[in-house]
């Protein structure tokens, strides 16, 4: 008997110590993009044998575990404001950027065809154009046969990163529904079906016709659905594209927000896909393992310089140059562990 | 002279009594202790909102203000739409195994619904979303709105999901529950009481109706209760069917949202403490209402046997 528990704790030992040398960095946070971390993650760990661990249990999740210490970076959809920051004593930047997309159910209507404009996409969210023959759509799509349907509209139940970019864009482009709901992860949706996650809000807008939606970009794409056009601050229509997601962040004021608490909803660009978003990292300012904070901030200068190729390839845009550029340097100068920086030369 | 082996045994026993109580106290204080932390975490929704969280039907995480109301009716509406469908389909299924069925089919059909009972409730759901839900909205809805759409309940869109849907398919996965526990209860009806009802020249349906049903009544309901309590819990599938909406429509066919559909959807985004406590006060309120219907059923089960036994 007593051979056998001393088998069983050697076993036991043995695995702990293994799994903790595998798991050397642990993460958590944000789903939409834990496609893309569990993919840097495994090529990472095939060129340096470096294992990362991500846990996709939502932002908040995220938030919460890395300002707690129990992880070692944190990952959330939408920024958190510098005061937050301040306050948790963490640094955020961006990792990838991800576009959200509206797409419709609409019989006889191809992918890009229909045009919609900020406000008009507020009114038909907030329930005051009902059918899709309004003049209001009408006058936007001479060319196109609107049916005298009734417009159900489809929108996340659960809280995410997508409704966050989704109706911040519509905050800011439009008075009534900054007025009347605000933006946030989850909303009091004025009207509508609520689907779970990008893939529920697809299978409706897919099922269903006469509907109207929006999801991210990839889940768009890999469903076959019916993009819309959208009109941009700069007054062009254009498609969502990887282009127009990249113009969206290059036209971003990255050096002068504070906390780099970008919102690339509603660019200024002339390409600029308006309802744009980053998704962004967190970590500790103060680090308590240096050895272990700067593995960290390696994994992610290596994705940043490596992981382009692979980003597009899963749908997302990867982070720009000239942007990152600015990320490495504020490393420099905000993380630190015994108060000496922890990156660069 | 035995008297060691005398006291051992009384050790063994004492031995014995305390273990057991302490396993069945810990079922209590496991109760008390979810309760208690239930208590907790609500405190600061609690405190903000008052007993008015129950019948606001606001729920604005923007706005910071929350009510349980919507919640609330969609996990009673829809559990109540699974029983009403469930409880005659699972009692004839019991009563077809039990009293009808030839003896080669008692076995086939009895695995198939104890199989039914093990399908893990995500199944349902994508069953539910994929299959069920476009079926519902071209064949059945239409017709429902074409022909009772007079009457408020069945007014709306035939989109297949709502609270028709969550309550079709929660019926599904309750029938399962509720018919295989029923038929284990007629099983138990002594044959000798069947056999003087043939005896003296009742039918089948005689029998059924005046000796297997008042005899199994106590069972039959807790069998009811232990559906219903499914129903009000069941999560996944709800969650895919019910179209998630805070709001309450007289319709059937409108969108809607339970307790549990709403924790599932909301508890992974939510950052703000009021927020989350707002979330955990419901899992409490959903708690409460397991606990009133659980103890309503032992109390109707406890005065239906006392007639069952005299009928």
């Amino acid at each position: 008997m007593k051979k056998i528990m001393m088998l069983f704790a050697a076993v036991f030992l043995a695995l702990s110590i293994g799994t903790a040398r595998a798991e050397l960095i642990n993460g958590a946070g944000a789903t939409f993009p834990y496609p893309l971390y569990s993919k840097w993650a495994y090529e990472y760990a095939k060129s340096t044998g470096l294992k990362l661990n991500y846990q996709s249990i939502g932002s908040g999740g995220g938030i919460k575990q890395v300002a707690a210490k129990t992880v070692d970076f944190g990952a959330s959809d939408a920024p958190l404001g510098a005061k937050d920051l301040a306050k948790s004593g963490l640094m955020q930047f961006p990792m990838a950027i991800g576009g959200v997309v509206p797409v419709v159910n609409l019989p006889g209507v191809n992918p890009g065809q229909l045009k919609l404009t900020g406000d008009v996409l507020a009114d038909i969210y907030l329930g005051k154009i009902t059918k899709w023959n309004d003049q209001r759509i009408a006058s936007l799509n001479p060319g196109i046969k609107l049916p005298d349907n009734k417009i159900t509209v489809v929108h996340r139940s659960d809280g995410s990163g997508t409704t966050w970019i989704f109706t911040n864009y519509l905050d800011k482009v439009a008075a009534d529904w900054k007025k009347g709901v605000g933006f946030g992860t989850a909303v009091n949706w004025p009207t509508g079906v609520g689907g779970k996650g990008n893939e529920g809000v697809a299978t409706y807008v897919k099922r269903i016709k006469n509907t109207i939606g929006y999801v991210e970009y990839a889940y768009a794409t890999q469903n076959k659905l019916i993009h819309t056009q959208l009109k941009n601050k700069a007054g062009n229509f254009v498609d969502p594209a990887i282009e127009t997601f990249s113009a969206a962040a290059e036209s971003a004021d990255w050096k002068n927000t504070p906390g780099f608490a970008v919102v690339l909803t509603d660019q200024a660009g002339k390409n600029a896909w308006p309802i744009a978003g980053a998704t962004f990292i967190l970590v500790q300012k103060n680090a308590t393992e240096c050895a272990k904070a700067k593995e960290v901030l390696k994994f992610f200068d290596w994705a940043y310089r490596n992981g382009g190729q692979m980003a597009t390839s899963l749908e997302y845009v990867p982070i720009p140059k000239a942007v990152y550029e600015i990320m490495e340097a504020a490393w420099t100068r905000e993380i630190k562990c015994n108060s000496q920086p922890i990156w660069g030369k | 002279m035995d008297s060691k082996r005398y006291d051992s045994a009384r050790i063994g026993d004492a031995v014995f009594k305390g273990t057991a109580w302490f396993f069945a106290a810990s079922v209590i204080a496991l109760m008390a202790l979810i309760f208690a932390v239930l208590l907790k975490e609500s405190w600061l929704s609690i405190n903000a909102f008052g007993l008015g969280f129950i019948w606001t039907s606001t729920w604005d995480p923007v706005a910071m203000q929350f009510g349980a109301l919507p919640s609330i009716y969609g996990t009673i509406v829809s559990s109540a739409i699974a029983i009403v469908i469930a409880v005659p389909i699972s009692i004839g299924i019991a009563i077809f195994l039990t009293e009808m069925a030839p003896k080669r089919l008692k076995g086939p059909i009895g695995a198939a619904i104890e199989l039914l009972a093990s399908i893990p409730s995500i199944i349902y759901g994508m069953w539910g979303l994929f299959i069920f839900a476009p079926f519902l909205s071209e064949h059945v809805e239409p017709f429902l709105i074409d022909y009772l759409g007079f009457i408020p309940l069945f007014t709306g869109a035939p989109l297949g999901i709502g609270m028709l849907p969550a309550g079709f398919i929660l019926a599904i996965m309750i029938i399962p529950f509720i018919s295989s526990v029923s038929r284990d209860i007629f099983q138990m009806v002594p044959p000798m009481l069947k056999e003087s009802g043939y005896g003296v020249g009742a039918t089948k349906w005689e029998v059924i109706r005046k000796i297997v049903l008042p005899y199994t009544r106590s069972g039959v309901i807790g069998a009811v209760i232990l559906g219903l309590g499914r129903a009000l819990g069941e999560t996944m599938a709800v969650t895919f069917l019910i179209g998630n909406a805070q709001e309450i429509h007289a319709s059937l066919l409108e969108p809607a949202t339970s307790i549990s559909a709403t924790l599932a959807n909301e508890f992974t985004e939510a950052v703000e403490d009021l927020y989350l406590s707002s979330l955990v006060e419901l899992g409490l309120i959903l708690f409460v209402i397991t606990f009133v219907v659980l103890g309503l059923a032992k109390l109707l089960i406890s005065r239906f046997s006392y007639q069952g036994g005299k009928f």
